[in-house]
């Protein structure tokens, strides 16, 4: 089984988000970046899986500079079996998400995965787009996968259930929290990755659609309103004549 | 031009985030001067579709044979209606649906999609939107640069107007491709009888303060007082205390209620990722230095086995009176 995880760069959700340049670029000022932890607990850890029981190889794509390599080199120590990074500015999902699709067309995976979106612009577009541009099924947001020669069946989260759909090999997925559980590279992993090979190729013609204009902090919260426990009564008349909600 | 809204259906019903995401295409139609159209699918009956006229629609295009197990051919469908009625700005409303659908379509027609948007579109030059970013910790004020905008709108983010208008229910009539996926089985959770996490308006939600699933009879009688859905911190449900579609977080269901009391959760940051859009948020909690207090409108320091029994008589009595 051959596949193609789409590994993207965040920063770790601790994080202290600020912005710099009038507000038009995030602050990566001391920020501390992580593998997205949809793409690596779910679609990577599932895909290496999938690769142990099948045999196959598992190949990580991100489109990103070499400030990326780091975060590429973990999901090589966590056990991908080599790395390419599309050497670009991410600037949106259709630019990334065409750059992936530029990559893996002629190359024949049975399986792309994706995180079912990223922490950082929360968009959960790339899985999709790259099937859509692809041409392949695509099955969101997926927390659990069995693969059977080229059938693949999945359970999907939908409000109020899950659905179990199946389709046949290859297909694109996001991936959500079940499919697999985290693992953490131990010494050998982190050794072996250092040999792994991480291609960096150019980036295929492609355009962004969408740009950003500038960012913005919601509004300060204004100071909790602290209700005595023993008057705990008093928050109900609160929230229906203050707050309004019920 | 014109604007085109995908209107979510799930079991033959529309959803409620389809009369906002209606509402917010109206808006823009209004806004910009041109027609509002509407596509639908699966089995809704006609006078249910006739409902999202009351929020604007004028023409409801309904392709009844598939349904949201279809991310493809609902694509299909979608791009050629919009190339029909000539539309420039799509409007979908981002939840399990529009996450499936959208993109695809934006691949089809290279047109730019912005997802998680939480405030009406500015068209007055080009179209610009409000996104969140970083899990609801900062926003994006965001620039289509394609002829096609898509906004993916968060559900909640604007609510649903009522505004006049007089729909006609059309047959689709597309040509949307094979059918890729098979449905096999559809599991359902036993919900109580609860609005759904996803449209529910008010939350109560408990965390590892509550001790043990035995405890939470009182978090399950304040919200049937209140008519509220339950939800859990994901220590609770990954202790398997809860069901697991219970679980709001990072990593579980992002809501946006307008009520949403958190009793025994301490407030970790990946918590409030998954809750920090909800319009007033109650913190009951022992420890007063919880990080929770700091995003919560209203806190109780307290125990929440003796503040939470007086919450629910105060709630009996003010049920009771309106």
């Amino acid at each position: 089984m051959k596949i193609l995880v789409a590994i993207s760069k965040a920063p770790d959700t601790t994080s202290k988000i600020s912005f710099t340049d009038g507000d038009t670029k995030f602050n990566e000022a001391g920020v501390q970046f992580i593998v997205n932890p949809y793409d690596e607990w779910y679609a990577l850890v599932r895909a290496l899986e999938l690769k142990e029981a099948n045999g196959g190889s598992v190949t990580t794509i991100t489109v990103g500079g070499a400030d990326a390599d780091p975060i590429i080199r973990k999901a090589l120590a966590i056990g991908a079996d080599n790395a390419v990074r599309v050497d670009a500015t991410p600037s949106d999902a259709y630019f990334v998400a065409s750059q992936i699709s530029e990559y893996a067309k002629d190359k024949e995976y049975d399986l792309v995965m994706t995180g079912k979106e990223t922490i950082d612009y929360n968009g959960s577009q790339v899985g999709g787009l790259v099937a859509g541009m692809l041409d392949l099924p695509y099955l969101p947001n997926i927390s659990k996968l069995d693969v059977a020669g080229t059938t693949a069946t999945a359970e999907r989260e939908i409000q109020g259930g899950e659905e179990v759909l199946e389709t046949q090999l290859p297909l694109v997925l996001s991936a959500s929290k079940g499919m697999a559980e985290q693992r953490i590279p131990n010494m050998r992993g982190i050794m072996a990755a250092r040999a792994k090979k991480l291609e960096v190729i150019p980036a295929a013609s492609g355009e962004a659609l969408t740009e950003i204009i500038d960012y913005s902090l919601p509004p300060a919260k204004s100071a909790v309103k602290l209700i005595d426990p023993e008057n705990a009564a008093d928050l109900i008349e609160l929230l229906h004549s203050e707050a309004k909600v019920i | 031009m014109s604007v085109l809204v995908l209107a979510g259906t799930a079991e033959n019903k529309v959803l409620k985030s389809a009369f906002e995401a209606v509402s917010y295409g109206a808006k823009i139609a209004s806004d910009a001067g041109t027609d509002l159209h509407v596509i639908a699918f699966g089995g809704a009956s006609s006078e249910d579709l006739m409902g999202l006229g009351t929020y604007g629609a004028n023409a409801i295009f309904v392709e009844k044979s598939i349904n949201n197990t279809q991310p493809f051919q609902m694509a299909n469908a979608m791009t050629e209606i919009a190339g029909k009625v000539g539309a420039t700005i799509i409007v979908v409303s981002y939840d399990e649906t529009g996450k499936a659908v959208a993109p695809i379509v934006s691949a089809k027609m290279k047109a730019g999609l912005v997802a998680g948007v939480v405030d009406f579109a500015d068209v007055s030059n080009g179209v610009i939107v409000k996104k969140s970013v970083f899990s609801g910790k900062a926003f994006a004020r965001v620039k289509f640069n394609s002829e096609v905008a898509i906004i993916g709108l968060t559900p909640n983010s604007v609510g649903a107007k009522e505004m006049a208008g007089s729909p006609e229910v059309k047959d689709a009539n597309t040509t949307m491709g094979d059918a890729r996926i098979t449905l096999k089985e559809t599991k359902k959770e036993d919900l109580g009888g609860q609005v759904p996490l996803p449209e529910a308006e008010l939350v109560v939600s408990a965390g590892r303060g509550l001790k043990g699933p035995e405890n939470w009879g009182m978090i399950e009688e304040l919200a049937s007082i209140l008519g509220a859905t339950t939800a859990c911190s994901r220590p609770v449900s990954d202790l398997d205390w809860r069901p697991h579609h219970e679980h709001v977080g990072q990593t579980g269901l992002a809501i946006r209620p307008n009520l949403y009391i958190a009793i025994g959760i301490s407030g970790a940051i990946q918590h409030l990722a998954g809750v920090n859009a909800s319009k007033v948020i109650v913190v009951i909690n022992t420890d007063p230095e919880a990080p929770f207090f700091k995003a919560a409108d209203y806190g109780i320091v307290g125990d929440a086995f003796e503040v939470v029994p007086k919450l629910i008589e105060a709630a009996k009595a003010f049920k009771a009176n309106n």
